[in-house]
């Protein structure tokens, strides 16, 4: 196990890497849908002034958005280590990021209104632990941006509304309405973390922790990985567009997953990431040395 | 792609249509939910001059301070509009605004605002901070940064080539009310509703 300070270099640089370079498999899903839109057309002018700027922001190191979001972190550590020390370390991560512009002071008192000023606050960052046997430390990390986050939703099945049922139909139906219901307002084209289950927290937890996976992998559920394939078709099919300009390119992508849940309670919960896909990874052995993970 | 020099008269801006590309350059200003609920709890006099014939930009930039004082802005793309949607009509009206920038367009109340007092809804890019950071090359002055903090305070910015999308015009067309309506048919369709 390295020094516990040792750590904060290597968060900063995590977090600068989430803030300022999207992954690959985004770039190329955005290229996708900009190739599908109507030359000259307003859906493919925004998906062109996005690839733009996610070229800028990668070439400068400065924020892709300046909603840098709230770092929502999953950590896994080996036996033994101090699950606080680590939040700590990640906190002083966090305001050194801020002070160096990767991060916007983003924080805000909900009391009184101020910005805490350093990034962090009650509840940000959010920070997930979970032990494993192995001796690495994996942190992987999503920055998460406000306007997305309002546009998510949970529902309660069944919903007579949508004649929402408790199965998989019933499923498909709340999905499908909150891609209607977040318009272009979640920044579109966005990835939909879904989470089938739960209760009102930790199915938001499962929906969340679904953008960490790759935009293209197959759900290991065959049921879930065709309901995914589906939703996304359908879900372009809406014709929101890139910033709810109207378009093909709705969403890029929709991970599913599933926990139990009680007889009385059926969930959907859905998770909006806006196409400013932020996340990173890395592995940090024993001797403090870090492997990229993406 | 038209190019629309700040400040810009009722004419000019009762041209625009929805779908236009336009290019801002001159001088506008920054303000977002801190600043709209303060700017209808009084008549902010000190504000007026630096709203008059020009737009207010619903944005919370990433800033940096120079050594000489002045400011720069690092990113800078827009935030959610509706959250001032029962401001926005007012405020217009108030400190004569010929325009709004923002994202995911506003409502009804604002859109008669527009028709009313000439003027339209511009959506910029969301999530383009870089893009959208270049195009403001320099910072005149800002208000209210010690009580809102740096996202939320009022930044008085010159902006050149700033490119937006005009969703909303000045004769109540609405490019955010077209596309709901369509996909809401589509939805329907798919869910057999």
């Amino acid at each position: 196990m390295p020094a516990y300070d040792s750590l904060v270099e290597i968060f900063v640089e995590l977090i600068r890497r989430a803030s300022t370079e999207l992954p690959a498999d985004v770039i190329k899903a955005l290229e996708e849908g900009k190739e599908k839109e109507t030359e000259s057309g307003l859906a493919d002018k925004a998906l062109g002034t996005i690839l733009n700027n996610i070229e800028m922001a990668r070439s400068t190191s400065a924020p892709i958005c300046q909603d840098t979001g709230t770092p929502v972190v999953w950590i896994h550590h080996p036996v033994g280590v101090s699950t606080r020390a680590l939040a700590a370390q990640f906190e002083t991560a966090v305001n050194e990021a801020t002070q160096r512009r990767f991060l916007r002071p983003n924080a805000v008192d909900t009391l009184t209104g101020r910005n805490t000023g350093t990034g962090a606050g009650r509840g940000i960052p959010f920070i997930h632990f979970e032990e494993w046997d192995e001796e690495r430390i994996k942190v992987r990390m999503i920055l998460k941006g406000g306007g997305s986050e309002n546009v998510g939703a949970q529902y309660r099945l069944p919903e007579a509304r949508i004649k929402a049922g408790r199965d998989l139909e019933g499923v498909r139906r709340a999905v499908l309405d909150a891609v209607f219901e977040a318009q272009g307002k979640g920044c579109a084209p966005g990835v939909l973390g879904v989470c089938i289950g739960g209760d009102r927290v930790s199915a938001f937890e499962m929906s969340k922790r679904q953008i960490l996976r790759p935009l293209v992998d197959t759900n290991p559920i065959p049921e879930l990985a065709e309901l995914e394939e589906r939703l996304l078709k359908e879900g372009n099919e809406l014709g929101v567009g890139p910033m709810g300009f109207g378009g093909e390119t709705t969403l890029l992508a929709v991970k599913i997953g599933i926990l139990d849940r009680l007889p009385a309670c059926y969930f959907v919960t859905v998770t909006y990431m806006c196409w400013a896909d932020r996340k990173a990874a890395v592995s940090i052995d024993e001797a403090g040395e870090a492997t990229w993970l993406s | 792609m038209a190019e629309l020099k700040l400040p810009v008269s009722e004419e000019e801006i009762r041209k625009l249509k929805v779908g236009d590309f336009v290019e801002l350059t001159g001088r506008m200003i920054t303000g977002r939910d801190a600043a709209h609920k303060w700017l209808m709890e009084d008549v902010r006099e000190d504000v007026l001059p630096y709203m008059k014939d020009t737009v207010i930009y619903h944005c919370g930039p990433v800033i940096a301070e120079n050594d000489d004082g002045t400011y720069d802005f690092v990113a800078a793309g827009p935030t959610t509009s509706i959250r001032e949607e029962p401001y926005q009509a007012d405020v217009i009206g108030r400190y004569g605004l010929r325009g709004v920038i923002g994202k995911g367009g506003m409502a009804d109340k604002t859109l008669a605002g527009l028709g009313e007092h000439g003027a339209v809804y511009l959506h910029a890019i969301g999530g383009a901070a870089q893009v959208l950071a270049r195009a403001i090359p320099s910072v005149e002055r800002v208000f209210m940064l010690d009580e809102f903090g740096v996202p939320e305070a009022l930044w008085v910015i010159e902006v050149d080539k700033f490119p937006v999308v005009v969703s909303m015009d000045s004769h109540g067309n609405s490019l955010h009310d077209k596309v709901e309506a369509d996909s809401k048919a589509k939805l329907r369709e798919l869910l057999g509703l």
